[in-house]
């Protein structure tokens, strides 16, 4: 069955001004996804991740600025809409949720007020909001939700307020939850229980994800497909089965590296050396190359294109072959893989 | 009931602070060199008028007895008699009183409505024109003294335009508001650049927030972004300060009302001073700290209601 597209981002530049130099945080990121998918952002700290995610909702901290590109959101641009024509896509059409559910939360205003701005049916009456409210919070799994929203939120604990941050953030039912780095701040067991929640109410609400996080744990059991981000550009994009089983950019590969692996107990993990590239003073050629393996000189001096090597399976690397004879940290018969693409 | 509660315990915390007080106002009224009874009849005076004097006002006998004489003359309602001005204290104070808390919460007015809305427009548009014109004059407003200021406003406002008088009190309650205006001007200029200030930081602090960005994920006005989210957080810190600076300006009443010469307590306190008056000295001071005692009470009830994580 062919599914709709969602959420198409061309070309997306988020560019950071500063006085005398520009951060290119964002520098040429395209990806669509699709209706009911989980899309995973997966780099490390500083990629960029983060800020294409507040950047589909124009949530970005000054000096932050979209200067580039297209996101399109069922076929309207959201770059250029104004004040008004946003703020009528946030929360009612894509809702996002942010890493550190201690801070995300306005400390002085209890639970139920800041679930009420979430429901922008104006015609509602306060008890209606209320029943609402407290039938969001059952949803998301918080106990006796009939006197917690009567609360304030330092009387939640870590996991109980991202709970009360997915209900806010999904008052008005939105077709797409960002989730930005959701359980990054919470404890593993936590954690879990979080993951397990935002892929229910996925299914139950009929919802897209996108995915961000540092964690390929999380991205395995989560995402359908998969876009591997390094120095603000997409360096793999593919389906999750076949990012684990043939990654084909020596970076994927590198941090898969950088996973404790059971059937390998006892051998030593293999950090990736060096560190990410300054991104206001990126390299001309390929910005992994300075920490890359199979580095050769033309990597140094020419940026790679994005490509297609296989249908649906995108790789931004000179040498996409040298990493063709590694396999992945999962096996997977060759005809499986082509299924799930 | 856990505020009723609270508010008790602090009613009675201020027994020992205010006793404290007491004890240290009538101490230090009598180690400043100069004698009363010399002080009221004059140089000239025989040494046996001076002691006879003496005898009359109780200043011969020991300290410890002069102390509860006069504890007990508070705690039954008599605050004692002023030797200048020959008339009950109680008397004298009432009147002043209305002059000096009117002066204190009319500049404190002045202050909110000069510095709340700067100092939220300066955190707005950080480090844009508006913003580093309005912290340059607050810190200006910092930086000058108040008497300079008042007679500044004098001139202008008094002398030059005629809007308002030089100084005194008015007869009629308009008259007596015109009075008070030039010195609240002056009095609040201080608090207002500090207001603004800390209004201004806040304002930057708490605009970067998660808390703010989700809020304005959720698809609500930038209005209320601002007044529930940014501001309501940002006053927390801003109105605890407002009410500390009011207990300052209480105190600093006794400069502002020299120089527009408002006969307020501040006035009537340097006067008395000067004039060795014990009795209005120490009930003085004693109303001063009470003053301080409430406004510090009202402060801690007032943080509890703005910020929830305050427990009483």
């Amino acid at each position: 069955m062919e599914k709709e597209k969602l959420l198409e981002v061309k070309d997306l530049k988020t560019y950071f001004l500063l006085r005398d130099e520009t951060v290119k945080a964002v520098d040429g990121v395209s990806f669509d996804v699709y209706e009911g998918e989980t899309f995973g952002l997966v780099g490390e700290s500083g990629c960029g991740k983060s800020q294409t995610c507040r950047s589909i909702l124009k949530l970005l901290k000054r000096p932050g600025e979209i200067v580039g590109g297209e996101i399109l959101y069922k076929g309207q641009d959201i770059v250029k809409m104004n004040k008004d024509e946003i703020r009528n896509i946030r929360g009612k059409e894509i809702s996002i949720i942010f890493q550190e559910p201690m801070t995300s939360l306005n400390p002085v205003l209890k639970i139920k007020t800041q679930m009420f701005e979430a429901f922008h049916d104006t015609k509602m009456s306060k008890q209606e909001k209320l029943d609402k409210a407290i039938e969001l919070l059952k949803l998301v799994g918080i106990p006796s939700p009939e006197s917690r929203i009567e609360e304030y939120t330092h009387q939640f604990s870590g996991g109980m307020r991202q709970r009360a941050m997915i209900a806010c953030a999904l008052g008005a039912r939105p077709k797409l939850l960002l989730a930005d780095e959701p359980t990054t701040a919470l404890d593993v067991t936590i954690q879990d229980q979080i993951l397990k929640l935002i892929n229910s109410l996925k299914d139950e609400l009929k919802m897209s994800v996108i995915l961000v996080t540092h964690d390929l744990g999380v991205v395995a059991q989560m995402c359908d497909r998969v876009a591997v981000m390094y120095a603000g550009i997409i360096v793999e994009m593919t389906d999750t089965v076949t990012l684990f089983s043939k990654p084909r950019h020596p970076y994927t590969y590198a941090l898969m590296g950088s996973l404790p692996d059971q059937s390998k107990r006892g051998s030593r993990l293999e950090p990736i050396t060096g560190a990410p590239p300054n991104l206001s003073k990126l390299p001309p050629g390929c910005p992994f190359a300075p920490r890359c393996k199979y580095v050769e000189d033309i990597c140094r001096q020419e940026r790679p294109e994005i490509f297609e090597i296989e249908p649906g399976h995108l790789t931004r690397c000179h040498f996409p072959e040298k990493v063709r004879s590694f396999t992945g940290i999962i096996d997977v018969p060759e005809q499986e893989v082509g299924n799930n693409g | 009931m856990a505020q009723l509660n609270y508010l008790f315990k602090r009613l009675l915390q201020m027994i020992p602070v205010l006793f404290f007080v007491t004890v240290l106002i009538f101490t230090m009224i009598r180690l400043i060199p100069g004698d009363p009874a010399r002080t009221l009849l004059g140089e000239m005076a025989l040494e046996e008028d001076v002691q006879r004097l003496r005898e009359l006002m109780g200043l011969n006998k020991p300290y410890t007895t002069q102390y509860f004489i006069w504890m007990k003359g508070i705690l039954t309602g008599d605050l004692g008699r002023s030797l200048v001005y020959k008339m009950p204290v109680k008397d004298m104070i009432l009147p002043r009183l209305r002059i000096t808390v009117g002066l204190t919460f009319l500049s404190m007015i002045f202050a909110v409505i000069l510095s709340f809305p700067l100092g939220y427009m300066a955190g707005k548009n950080k480090d844009k024109f508006g913003d580093q014109f309005i912290r340059v004059t607050a810190l200006a407003a910092i930086s000058m003294p108040s008497f300079w200021v008042g007679l500044l406003l004098m001139i202008l406002f008094g002398v030059k335009l005629h809007w308002f008088p030089v100084g005194g009190w008015g007869e009629t309650p308009a008259e007596q508001f015109r009075s008070l205006v030039l010195p609240a001007l002056t009095s609040c200029l201080m608090t207002t650049a500090l207001l603004m200030r800390n209004l201004r930081n806040s304002v930057v602090d708490i605009s970067i927030l998660d808390y703010v960005d989700f809020a304005r994920s959720k698809g609500i006005t930038e209005t209320r972004v601002s007044t529930m989210h940014i501001l309501r957080n940002a006053l927390i810190t801003t109105v605890t300060l407002l009410m500390m600076r009011m207990a300052w300006m209480l105190g600093g009443s006794v400069i502002i009302e020299t120089v527009f010469s408002l006969p307020g307590m501040g006035k009537l306190m340097i006067d008395s001073i000067f004039g060795r008056d014990y009795a209005v000295v120490q009930v003085l001071v004693l109303a001063f700290s009470l003053l301080v005692i409430l406004m510090n009470l009202i402060t801690d009830i007032l943080y509890s209601f703005l910020d929830p994580r305050v427990a009483l």
